[in-house]
């Protein structure tokens, strides 16, 4: 635990003491107004609740979280501080978790500061706070699902663009995975049981539920799911690649 | 303190490690020669725990490092090639998070920071980001670092690359002091620092070891071991022919270099011929700058040893 949070605060602070986190955390905020805005039709909607800022989270996410995944690991590995770190007395467990927790954390800051919505919301009208409050953690959980596919991908280069593309390409999968656009690909061939996973895979499809207000356990726990299945690969991909 | 026990590394089909075993007892300086890609990094990543081997092992303190890598790695101090630290990180931090790592919080972490900072001269850094710092600052934070926990077991790789005349002394004098206390490995291309803090040297090549014993032993190796320089003009080709015609000598060589003319008899293996030679000198009455006996070169050893590929049986020397 303890190894856990220096490692967690090193990596933090690391966002900070770069002009990334500032970067990452204005366009956010600044697309996630023009999206809710002027395309989710925010005002014109009539409605108050935040289901066009939620909406777009998705898609806000498979640009900007690869951005954020993208240096965990290939940048100790560019840099050589990978074997610095992984030579210091510590699991790589602790450092996997570790890392990952620091962007998440990070990736929840981002996500805090969109507040001024949830005030803007309130000022208006009445809406349903515990959507709301529902809303972020499922986008939260999502943010967390796709940085772990990130770190993963992170892990097995040294390399920050490859990482940052493959991170999006299979986010892009993830994300859509319930829709026409992977199911079409599938059928005709595919048998009954594998179309039926995938579209349980779609990340639209988990949030969507939960921004509906309903958290249902077993969206929250698919989300928790991939950030362990991925991170335990991460751990794994960390210890067959590093020699390299 | 440490034991490397038949390390074996295969890189797909090269072997970049084959076969390497040694021990380091506290108060050892061992050093690591070879030429670049001998296997000399691969090695020290091995006993570090951040490469596993393909067989073979290394005990560190008593600790297998690949059964037990936690305390393993408690007990060593390691600087990787080319002293990597976070670029972004000033000396400070840096050293806070290591600290940290180690386990040390507060006055402790504190105290250990203030003084390997004091020891390695970084003070007037601290607050810099080790991006912004000359190779030399980053060599220094990067053994900084490896001393913090004051560990039993040294291992640094190429610690002195970098620095300039005055830093390198410095830092051959803080390993020499350390040196009681501690088995520690340094790796190196330059043979002078063998002869000033290595207390055993080690050449491998092709990963293998190639020769294993004290400086001064491996410089006894050399054809200059024994071999008499003798200060006189080279042009008269009957000095040369009336050395050659001494007991014992093998070869007559002119040199020539910063010390001016000179001619080089080499002795027939396990002969001094210094006398004669002064007694011949003084004899013709020849016009004598001066008179030296070589101890033995450790570059000729090392470029005998590591580019003629020999059988490492008949070359290794009694360690």
């Amino acid at each position: 635990m303890h190894n856990i949070s220096t490692i967690f605060r090193r990596e933090l602070a690391s966002y900070f003491a770069t002009p990334l986190a500032y970067v990452f955390i204005v366009i956010f905020l600044v697309m996630a107004g023009v999206l809710t805005f002027f395309v989710g039709n925010f005002f014109e909607r009539g409605q108050a609740d935040l289901q066009s800022f939620f909406t777009f989270h998705p898609w806000l996410y498979l640009v900007l979280i690869p951005a954020l995944s993208m240096r965990l690991w290939a940048e100790e590995r560019k840099s050589g501080t990978i074997e610095l770190f992984l030579t210091l007395p510590i699991r790589m467990t602790e450092a996997v978790i570790g890392k990952f927790l620091a962007a998440w954390c990070f990736a929840g800051i981002a996500l805090a500061l969109t507040f001024p919505f949830w005030i803007t919301v309130n000022f208006l009208g009445r809406p349903d706070n515990g959507v709301i409050l529902a809303s972020y953690l499922g986008s939260w959980l999502m943010a967390g699902a796709l940085l772990a596919i990130g770190a993963c991908v992170s892990a097995t280069t040294k390399n920050q663009v490859i990482a940052f593309v493959v991170t999006a390409a299979l986010a892009f999968l993830f994300t859509v995975a319930g829709s026409s656009i992977v199911l079409g690909m599938l059928q005709g061939w595919a048998p009954e049981w594998l179309i039926r996973a995938t579209t349980q895979m779609s990340f639209l499809g988990h949030f969507g539920a939960i921004t509906r207000g309903v958290i249902d356990l077993r969206d929250v726990f698919y989300f928790l799911s991939i950030m362990i299945a991925f991170l335990g690969a991460n751990a794994i991909l960390v210890d067959l690649e590093k020699a390299e | 303190m440490l034991e490397i026990r038949h390390l074996v590394k295969h890189f797909g089909p090269l072997k970049a490690v084959d076969d390497i075993s040694f021990t380091v007892p506290r108060g050892e300086v061992l050093g690591f020669l070879g030429p670049n890609g001998a296997g000399k990094s691969t090695t020290m990543k091995m006993i570090t725990g951040f490469l596993a081997p393909t067989s073979g092992t290394a005990i560190v303190c008593g600790h297998d490092i690949a059964a037990q890598p936690i305390p393993a790695k408690r007990c060593i101090g390691y600087l990787p090639e080319g002293a990597p630290a976070y670029p972004d990180m000033t000396p400070a931090d840096f050293l806070d998070f290591i600290a940290h790592i180690r386990g040390y919080t507060g006055s402790e972490a504190k105290r250990r920071i203030g003084r390997v900072v004091e020891m390695i001269r970084i003070t007037e850094v601290l607050h810099q980001p080790i991006e912004t710092l000359s190779k030399g600052y980053k060599r220094r934070v990067g053994v900084a670092q490896a001393l913090l926990h004051d560990p039993d077991v040294l291992i640094l790789d190429e610690p002195t690359d970098g620095l300039d005349p005055n830093q390198k002394y410095e830092m051959r004098k803080i390993i020499t002091a350390m040196r009681p206390e501690k088995a520690i490995i340094i790796s190196t291309h330059l043979l002078e620092e063998v002869e000033a803090v290595c207390s055993r040297a080690i050449i491998i090549a092709h990963g293998r070891i190639l020769a294993d014993g004290t400086p001064a032993e491996l410089a006894e190796r050399s054809r200059h071991h024994n071999a008499v320089r003798l200060g006189v003009a080279a042009a008269d080709p009957r000095v040369r022919d009336d050395l050659l015609r001494l007991p014992g000598v093998a070869a007559v060589e002119p040199v020539s270099d910063g010390e001016g003319e000179a001619l080089m008899i080499f002795p027939e293996k396990g002969r001094t011929v210094v006398t004669h030679v002064a007694d011949l000198a003084r004899a013709h009455g020849w016009a004598v700058a001066g008179l030296r006996v070589e101890r033995g070169r450790l570059d000729d050893v090392f470029r005998e040893i590591t580019t003629v590929p020999a059988e490492p049986a008949s070359v290794a020397a009694a360690g």
